[in-house]
């Protein structure tokens, strides 16, 4: 090969860039480890992390099974390593999964088309509320104080630079739910977008319909955002939204330690052509057989470059392929029935706690306890990971957790954050009324 | 002759909606060891959902058969040669799936104490300072999700800087040869893009650059070596010229596989780069995603870096959180940690001398290709290129077939296309990456594949403007697709 490269030592290939810019001493990298040892490197590290806890996280990220099927599928070698379906002919089994993927998300959420996928819940934030912007020619955003506050920051990030002012509403103290009033009072007709999570940050199940009332009447379109996707096989679809965003790592995805996951966005029909991210549609070869192919290109960058509705290239494919398997694992009477056990579970669990809202909740809810480092490190002792302390994202709920029960929690783990947490809360409340 | 591929039976195979019947079912839930609890009760009735309509109920087996049975339509790298230009598709070892699902690195919760994080936190600490020695960089942040994640990331790192400076200025300078992202993310970041025309050699035009660089720009997008998969032979004039005006140099590290080992970005000029793990550090493309765009940068820009940082005190790692200059969050939580798995595995499996060997392979491989193919294509931009090498189908154009046509062709001797149209300054481009996973009996059919073709075109166009024929689904139709779009099932 050398030869017909007329190079004597492939060295020779790299001689024509400058001196000045080659690097002339070797990566000081250690040299190469065999399979083995790669294998003992990350079991090392996985150790480290700590191994036999419980956990009752969720806030954006819940611990659900994971059916056998999903690795099974996302590991074959055609799905794995091949690459974007730019070549419809040797990619329909990539293309016919996006659609199936994108009609279930429209089943799910009630909207009429959703794109092949998101980077995740966070990103697909700015990208709804730059769709509503446009879509309205209205550029100011309207974002509830019980939006994930790691979502609100990336949507501030992307914000910024864009003549897109972002405010935020809150939320009634005493039910956990959105503050209406204060939405009406903010309102404007300069306000393009009206954001706003169910169920929220707080696990809460909130007030779409009304929201989208007031969106509405002052133009604006409303986002709705969902972190936790379980909830939507019991839940009302937010049918009453312009947009809807949100998380699929409920679908099958591990927790991996904040990603990959895989976001969404879906829409009404009017607003398609400002659509970001990659759609697959249906069509036919020229056999006249059904086939799939990526469409509604002209949206995206590499035809539209600046003008682009987003520069998303590379989005998700995988993992929403692993949402996708989930789905039909699960299917109609499954999602149902996970859904219900979730609620069951974290209804049990209130029933130990001292829940700080009254507002009807899906599988996470905020505790009162007090102290939650104390509580929690009380927890870890009984190799238990607690809920997550609040007073991070909100100062005025230092006192409280967020606490989260899925299908996977035990009975008798939840007994046992009953019995740590309220008497330390016990303790502490006796201590301020001393 | 087509010798690597024969055809062979493939499942036919209905939409699962389709093949959907009430009350199927594929999953087994444990029994509730708590008591179950009214829905309509715990979330109110007007709350609570009717069936979800259309949605799938199948087996276990007719989901597994479907999933299958789709998978089998697809081509993938595990078939062989995928010589996409720009996507660098290598091989994807296995040994790094396998360590993205070990049960405490996948199973760890964002939210889980740093205390009990400590091996997630290695692994980013880790890849952090593997990719700065190979950058040449002095910081890197993991948090950005993809190649074009990365670049509005380290756009925005740009502006942060001169906002603090005084002035963010108003224009980012992106050569014509750009892949889409470019100038799409620079409008995200609130910038101008002006378009700067590349020299006869397919570089940028050092006069045209010095008569564009002012006051008003902010930098300039580069993408080294080029989308010709050229070296951009005056990048260290390049960097001069934008510096002395106060501008910056932004790279576009697509196409580091051309340099991991040989060369740095780091010593050339470059403030800020972006790198595609899911192509240099081969982590799986998973027909679109996920990636990882990792930004490395110079000291001047750490300051801006998004929150949070990893922060090492002693034996201890921490999240640091308070970063006053922090551009913000560009993603929730720390980055695709499952992608960072992946490509630290791919690197340290490497080594130093490994990533050399990998870099020089893949140059090799490319230009065997351009070698054996030149007599055949026209290459527009005869420098010598690295990783990749762009032909134009201009001779093949004279006798009415286009380079997408040829790319079909390719279909039906077992290869998946090259990428087509692209980058925009090549008349009707070929563009092709082997990447190092080839070896020579490979590159070899591809080639004889491509000299057939060629030869096709000449004695019969018409055979490769109706390709494909050997595939389950012939030519799509994607005109009517976007004029009538059809973007989810409906019951009949
Ligand atoms: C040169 C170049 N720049 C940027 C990108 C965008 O990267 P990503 O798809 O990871 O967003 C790509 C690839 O798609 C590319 O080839």
């Amino acid at each position: 090969m050398l030869d017909v490269c007329g190079a004597g030592s492939p060295e020779e290939l790299f001689s024509h860039l400058p001196e000045a810019a080659r690097l002339h001493r070797p990566l000081d990298l250690p040299p190469g480890i065999s399979e083995y040892e790669i294998v003992e490197y990350f079991t090392r590290r996985a150790e480290e992390n700590g191994i036999g806890y419980t956990s009752f996280l969720g806030a954006g990220v819940y611990r659900h099974y994971r059916p056998v099927l999903v690795d099974t599928v996302v590991s074959r070698g055609e799905f794995l390593t091949s690459y974007t379906p730019y070549q419809a002919e040797i990619s329909q089994g990539t293309l016919t999964a996006i659609f199936e993927f994108q009609t279930m998300i429209c089943q799910l959420t009630g909207m009429d088309v959703a794109n092949a996928s998101m980077y995740d819940g966070s990103t697909a934030v700015p990208e709804a509320a730059m769709m509503a912007v446009r879509a309205t020619g209205k550029g100011r955003v309207l974002v509830a104080k019980t939006v994930h506050p790691e979502y609100r920051e990336v949507l501030r990030t992307y914000a910024r630079n864009q003549g897109m002012p972002v405010e935020e509403f809150g939320y009634v103290d005493g039910a956990g739910t959105l503050d209406l009033e204060d939405l009406e009072r903010k309102m404007d007709d300069f306000t393009g977008a009206v954001i706003l999570q169910s169920p929220n940050f707080f696990g809460i199940v909130d007030q779409v319909k009304a929201a989208a009332e007031i969106a509405h009447k002052r133009g604006a379109l409303l986002v709705v955002i969902f972190t936790e996707a379980v909830s939507l096989g019991i839940l009302e679809p937010p049918a009453d939204a312009d947009i809807v965003a949100g998380e699929l790592q409920s679908f099958a995805i591990t927790p991996s330690y904040g990603g990959p996951y895989a976001g969404i966005i879906a829409t009404k029909e009017k607003l398609i052509r400002q659509m970001p991210g990659r759609l697959v549609g249906q069509t036919t070869d020229s056999r006249g057989n059904r086939a799939f192919c990526l469409t509604l290109a002209t949206r995206e960058q590499h035809i539209r470059r600046e003008k682009a509705t987003s520069n998303i290239c590379t989005n998700q494919a995988l993992i929403a392929l692993m949402a996708t398997v989930f789905m039909s694992v699960y299917g109609k009477l499954g999602l149902r029935e996970l859904a219900e056990q979730n609620l069951a579970k974290s209804h049990y669990l209130a029933g130990k706690l001292t829940p700080r809202f009254s507002g009807k909740f899906f599988n996470e809810f905020v505790a009162k306890v007090g102290s939650p480092d104390a509580v929690n490190k009380a927890l870890l002792k009984k190799k238990i990971i607690g809920g997550l302390p609040l007073g991070r994202f909100y100062p005025e709920l230092a006192d409280c957790i967020l606490i989260c029960a899925t299908e996977m929690s035990r009975k008798g783990d939840m007994d046992t954050v009953g019995q740590v947490v309220q008497p330390a809360a016990a303790t502490e409340a006796a201590e301020v009324l001393a | 002759m087509i010798n690597k591929v024969r055809q062979h039976l493939s499942q036919n195979e209905a939409l699962l909606f389709e093949r959907s019947s009430p009350g199927k079912k594929a999953y087994q839930l444990p029994e509730l060891d708590v008591p179950a609890v009214d829905a309509a009760e715990a979330l109110g009735a007007e709350n609570v959902r009717a069936e979800i309509e259309g949605f799938p109920e199948v087996s276990e087996v007719e989901a597994i058969r479907h999933f299958t049975r789709l998978s089998t339509w697809n081509y993938a790298i595990d078939h062989g040669m995928y010589p996409l230009g720009s996507c660098t598709m290598k091989y994807n070892p296995r040994i790094n799936e396998l360590v993205a699902r070990i049960d405490g690195l996948a199973w760890a919760h964002p939210y889980q104490p740093e205390a009990l994080s400590q091996g997630c936190m290695q692994v980013m600490e880790r890849l952090e300072l593997m990719l700065a020695e190979i950058t040449g960089m002095d910081a890197v942040t993991l948090q950005p999700a993809a190649g074009a994640h990365g670049e509005l990331t380290g756009i925005l790192l740009i502006r942060a800087l001169l906002e603090k400076r005084g002035n963010p200025r108003k224009k980012i300078l992106i050569p014509d040869s750009a892949h889409g992202t470019n100038p799409a993310t620079a409008a995200i970041a609130g910038y101008a893009v002006e378009n700067i025309k590349s020299s006869s050699t397919g570089g940028v035009d050092l006069a045209a650059l010095e008569g564009l660089v002012n006051e008003d720009v902010a930098a300039l997008m580069v993408t080294n070596p080029n989308t010709l998969g050229v070296f951009e032979e005056n990048i260290i004039r390049v960097a001069e010229i934008l510096h002395r005006k106060g501008a910056m140099l932004y790279m576009d590290g697509a196409n580091m596989n051309a340099l991991v080992g040989m060369a740095r970005p780091g010593d050339f000029g470059v403030d800020v780069l972006h790198l595609n793990l899911h192509k240099t550090f081969s982590t799986p493309h998973g027909g679109g995603g996920p990636g990882a765009g990792p930004v490395c940068v110079k000291k001047v820009l750490e300051p801006f870096l998004p929150t949070p940082r990893l922060k090492r005190s002693g034996k201890k790692l921490t999240f640091d959180y308070k970063r006053k200059n922090s551009i913000g969050r560009v993603k929730a939580f720390y980055g695709n940690f499952g992608v960072l798995v992946r490509a630290l595995a791919y690197i340290l499996a490497h080594g130093g001398p490994g990533l050399r060997n990998a870099t020089m392979d893949a140059v090799l491989n490319a230009v065997y290709i351009r070698k054996q193919l030149e007599p055949y294509f026209d290459l527009p931009y005869p420098s010598p290129n690295m990783h990749e090498v762009v032909f134009s189908d201009d001779r093949q154009a004279k006798l009415g077939v286009r380079t997408g046509e040829i790319a079909k062709r390719l279909i039906d001797y077992g290869f998946h296309p090259y990428t087509v149209s692209f980058p925009l300054i090549v008349h009707g481009a070929l563009m092709i990456e082997p990447t190092e996973t080839e070896g020579k009996l490979e590159l070899d059919q591809f080639i004889e594949a491509m000299i057939s073709i060629a030869k096709e075109v000449e004695t019969d166009p018409e055979l490769v403007k109706n390709a494909p024929y050997g595939t389950r689904t012939s030519k799509v139709d994607e005109v009517t697709a976007a004029r009538k779009p059809v973007l989810r099932w409906k019951p009949a």
